[in-house]
């Protein structure tokens, strides 16, 4: 095996860990909180997380159509974190 | 005309008068009219064929494995029953137009009418009995409409549905009968079964059949003891009365015995249980019609026993009973219903049916006295009417039926209940056109129009004709009595006469009348000891069993089904465990012949992480905000696992639901407290923890038992994955499934789909209709709210991508036939640009700018994706098959066109409608008083206020 490839591995197993890691991190802070605000930054960026996670699983098993999965939540993620903060503004998210 | 024009006819005109409600109620009338006439004509072009003794038929195969085809038979008895039905239909339709007031709703009763006319031209026509009970259900239907018509009127709606209730029951009873029947003959086709007499007989199973069918019948022809539903359905306006309660669907039963005869009757049980029935019904009807003072209710009882009368004759089993009562129906239809439309015109002009208030009426009414006296004296049985006919050869009937091995009881029952007829028959002519002219009428009566008085004087003129000249229509009697018959029996007598001579019957004949006259000078003190002798009341007692059914069911229905969601949940789970362990502990058990897989770190910190989710929600389940965010963490979980699991379609299914889920539970939220209140006790939380905890662990348990097993049979999987591409066109099997080899569910779903959409729009429309209206109006927010209701920077963000949002939809969509993605996902994707829309720019801007309503969008896909399936029809392939194609079109690809896409393109639509319309509902719901309307996107547009941005645009 070529040290490019053996590098790749490592890197791939490096980058798939960090958000995984990433991830358990923000549901730390989702259950110590403290506030509502806190929880839906956690929210959002555990979907931040496991867009890079799914990218790296497309990377991993050497799939493209992931790729569009990646897509979607990266265009739709922010979505229900806008709805649950403007919930916290106004309470009615569509007025 | 072909039969399926006459008995279609009446189904399609139905739709012309309720549409033509505006353009005039004479226009209503002309147009029914002009239905039924076609009707009429069309069946009349057939009479040279069923005269020469033919049996025409249409017949086009429609479920041909249940046995269930759209055949019809024309021969001499459904020639004879069609004709009554579109005759005095025609007749019917002409005195209801001058019959009902300006207040009524003429479209609507005349739709009504002919829905009527259609089902039951199509019970006498169907050569399939269970055609048959289509038609007779859709009779039962369409006369609680016409009985309950005047919605106004709590008789009206208690007769209809008594009158629905116990038809109701009847025709129930009747399919059972008539699929035993079936069994028997292996074919479900009347000309079959009529073909087996002597199998059917000899059956063990030809007494049920018969009993439930002859309960159909009897429900149906108001025999005892199922009378009581007629006089109460009389609370119909009158033309109805005319046309159902006399001549025609009363006369269902009868029809039905009659087509039945051949096969069912001249057996001993339906001697006794038809002609006993018959019997009483006869006499009781006739009893009480004449102590009732209601003229309606009288003509009602007395239909009751002219009823009793045809079902006794049809029971005798003799060739010479079945010509009697082919004839009796015929002048009975004849005389009823020329009575009841002259009752109608008393109580028209009178204002009055009570036939105490009444009298004298001679006078002042003399053309409908002529035609009222004529047609009752032919009830009586005189002499030179069309009544007398037939009674005379009805008691010569009686007079050789031996019931129960007395000579005498036939005989003296029959003349009992011809007497009393004869009395009720001269109290109606007596006690309400003769006698001095009163001057308490409620109402100045005067002869009315001949619109009104042309109809039943028509009748009467037949009524005459046949009772003076009887050889006039003796071919035609003898034709359909000869068609009831059959080969079962043979008919001797060659001629219908007048005269017969010095023979028992006459002597019946004489003593009934001269007895009846008798019993109307003794009228006054009859009816006092009539009204001091306790009688059972029908209706109190239907009510009784209708009440005591209904406790019944509750009682057995309460403790599974009591509308609390946990307890059906509890009783669901705890089925499925002890299915599930039943079928584990009996069944046989395979050895495991898969290993284990070792998990990562990243599956596992994953699933660690929907543990931890799941854990938390349960136990912050109280906190409605926090189990919100936390149900966005199952969600993504889930997404992210289904990607691990490369299943990429469900992965975006998932998360784009998820998205629109947090929305309209966030919008739903608004109205809720923050907190969800302890309502249940300490032991039912530890009860309903319990079954919880079980269901999660045999879940699990069947999980791992098969991830360590081969699947039991070969998974139909393998045959999708064969065919997706052969057969579909498709190399995304999962979008194959949904828009081929499952298509017919997908379109069940998104109606189902569209459906509860619009019922939610619908209630969100009752709230905000209702007095809820204010309190929702007037809601103060229960904490601070922040001043910037929409900011810029969401604004312009979601202004931004929304092109984008929509192009990725269009991708998906397109591309969903080969790769992941379709229809469904793209309508979400889209769905939830749209509300991006919404909450960044506010409700009023975005409304406005809104083209077509979500509404028509629903419906806009489930009539392309119809439309569709309804387009192999045309390449003579059934529903949904689809089709593809490979085109290309320079510069581009060579590329694929399926009608898949275009079934996928519904399905998109439908999503998007059914999505939007819930989610808009909801918000519309949350409009407050204090909010201000903005029209513009943004709350502070420094441009707005700036005066020179102003004056350009003023420029402009």
């Amino acid at each position: 095996m070529t040290t490019a490839a053996e590098l790749f591995d490592i890197a791939l197993i490096v980058a798939l860990i960090a958000p995984a890691v990433g991830q358990v991190l923000c549901m730390i802070r989702l259950v110590i909180g403290p506030t509502t605000g806190d929880r839906i930054l956690a929210l959002d960026t555990m979907v931040i997380n496991a867009l890079s996670l799914v990218v790296v699983l497309g990377i991993h098993q050497g799939v493209t159509v992931y790729f569009e999965v990646a897509l979607l939540v990266a265009m739709l993620g922010f979505v229900s974190t806008v709805a649950l903060a403007r919930f916290i503004l106004r309470g009615d998210i569509i007025e | 005309m072909s039969l399926f024009l006459v008995v279609a006819l009446p189904f399609f005109g139905a739709l012309l008068p309720g549409m033509m409600n505006s353009a005039g109620r004479s226009a209503c009338a002309g147009v029914t009219f002009t239905v039924s006439l076609m009707a009429f004509v069309g069946l009349l072009t057939n009479l040279p064929a069923v005269m020469a003794g033919e049996v025409v038929t249409a017949r086009v195969d429609w479920m041909p494995l249940l046995g269930l085809n759209f055949t019809l038979m024309l021969d001499g008895l459904g020639f004879f029953f069609a004709l009554l039905i579109l005759g005095i239909g025609l007749l019917i339709i002409t005195y209801g137009r001058h019959y009902l007031s300006r207040n009524d709703n003429m479209g609507e009763f005349f739709t009504y009418l002919l829905l009527f006319q259609g089902a039951m031209v199509g019970i006498v026509l169907s050569d399939n009995v269970l055609l048959l009970l289509v038609f007779w259900e859709l009779t039962s239907l369409s006369s609680f409409l016409l009985i309950g018509y005047w919605k106004h009127l709590p008789e009206g709606r208690q007769g209809a549905r008594m009158a629905l209730a116990v038809t109701g029951m009847g025709g129930l009873a009747m399919v059972g009968g008539m699929l035993i029947l079936g069994q028997i003959v292996g074919s479900y086709d009347l000309s079959v079964i009529l073909q087996n007499r002597e199998a059917i007989q000899a059956d063990p199973l030809y007494v049920p059949a018969l009993v439930l069918i002859l309960l159909g019948c009897f429900t149906k022809s108001a025999q005892f003891p199922f009378h009581f539903w007629l006089p109460h359905a009389m609370a119909a306006p009158t033309p109805v009365s005319a046309y159902l309660h006399s001549a025609t669907m009363v006369k269902a039963g009868i029809f039905l015995m009659a087509r039945m005869w051949p096969v069912l009757s001249g057996t001993p049980e339906w001697f006794v249980i038809v002609t006993s029935a018959g019997l009483v019904t006869m006499v009781l009807g006739a009893v009480i019609a004449l102590f009732k003072h209601d003229l309606k209710a009288l003509l009602a009882f007395s239909t009751v026993s002219h009823l009793g009368l045809i079902t006794m004759l049809l029971g005798t089993g003799t060739a010479f009973g079945a010509l009697a009562a082919v004839f009796h129906i015929l002048n009975h239809a004849t005389f009823k219903a020329a009575l009841f439309m002259s009752a109608g015109i008393v109580d028209h002009e009178a204002h009055t049916r009570d036939i105490r208030r009444l009298g004298g009426l001679r006078r002042l009414m003399p053309i409908t006295f002529a035609i009222a006296s004529l047609a009752a004296l032919s009830m009586a049985g005189i002499p030179l009417l069309n009544g007398f006919l037939s009674k005379e050869m009805m008691l010569e009937e009686a007079h050789h039926t031996v019931l129960f091995g007395s000579h005498w009881l036939v005989p003296v029952m029959a003349t009992l209940g011809s007497l009393f007829s004869a009395a009720y028959c001269f109290r109606f002519i007596g006690h309400t056109f003769l006698g001095p002219v009163r001057d308490d009428y409620p109402h100045k009566p005067h002869d009315p129009g001949a619109g009104m008085w042309m109809p039943p004087a028509i009748l009467v003129v037949l009524v005459v004709v046949i009772g003076v000249a009887p050889f006039l229509v003796q071919d035609f009697v003898f034709m359909v009595a000869k068609s009831v018959i059959g080969d079962a029996a043979e008919l001797k007598t060659k001629y219908i006469k007048i005269w017969h001579g010095l023979v028992p019957a006459l002597y019946m004949s004489i003593i009934a009348v001269v007895g009846g006259l008798v019993l109307v000078r003794t009228h006054a003190p009859l009816q006092k000891l009539w009204e001091t002798t306790p009688r059972p009341e029908a209706k109190v007692i239907f009510e009784a069993i209708v009440e005591g059914a209904a406790r019944m069911a509750q009682a057995l229905i309460h403790p599974l089904h009591n509308g609390s969601f946990t307890r059906y949940a509890m009783i669901g789970v705890i089925a499925m465990i002890a299915a599930g362990y039943h079928a584990w502990a009996t069944g046989t058990v395979a050895a495991p012949v898969r290993e284990l897989q070792v998990a990562g770190p990243v599956p596992i910190a994953g699933w660690a992480m929907l543990v931890a989710a799941t854990v938390g929600l349960v136990a912050m389940h109280r906190h409605r905000l926090l189990s919100l965010i936390l149900i966005g963490i199952v969600g993504l979980m889930v997404s992210i696992g289904f990607v691990y699991l490369s299943a990429p379609d469900l992965a975006m299914t998932q998360f784009t639901v998820e998205v629109v889920t947090i929305i309209l539970l966030l919008l739903a939220l608004n109205f809720l407290p923050n907190r969800t209140p302890v309502e249940s006790t300490v032991p039912r939380r530890i009860r309903d923890g319990v079954v919880a905890v079980a269901g999660g662990l045999a879940t699990f348990g069947l999980a791992y038992h098969y991830m360590l097993r081969e699947a039991v049979t070969t998974p139909i999987s393998e045959f999708h994955l064969a065919n997706s591409y052969k057969g579909g066109g498709g190399t995304n099997v999962v979008n194959v499934i949904l828009v081929d080899f499952r298509g017919f569910d997908t379109y069940g779903e998104i109606i189902v789909l569209g459906i509860a959409a619009l019922l939610i729009f619908a209630l969100t429309e009752t709230l905000l209709n209702g007095p809820v209206r204010r309190r929702l109006l007037n809601r103060v927010p229960d904490q601070p709210r922040s001043g910037d209701m929409h900011p810029m920077m969401m604004v312009v963000l979601t202004r931004v991508i929304m092109p984008v949002v929509l192009l990725v939809g269009f991708y998906i969509f397109m591309r969903g036939h080969n790769e992941p993605g379709g229809g469904f996902i793209a309508g979400l994707i889209v769905s939830i640009a749209v509300v991006m829309q919404y909450m960044a720019s506010g409700f009023t801007w975005t409304s406005a700018r809104l083209r077509y309503p979500y509404h028509g969008v629903i419906g806009a896909g489930v009539l392309v994706a119809g439309f569709t399936g309804i387009g192999s029809w045309f390449v003579a392939k059934p529903f949904l098959t689809s089709d593809f194609t490979y085109v290309r079109i320079p510069p581009f690809h060579k590329f694929e066109l399926a009608t898949a896409a275009l079934f996928d393109l519904g399905v998109f639509l439908a999503v998007v409608g059914a999505v939007m319309l819930s989610l808009e509902s909801f918000s519309r719901l949350a409009r407050r008083a204090d909010t201000p309307e903005s029209e513009y996107p943004m709350d502070i547009d420094p441009s707005r206020d700036d005066p020179d941005t102003a004056k350009m645009k003023e420029g402009v």
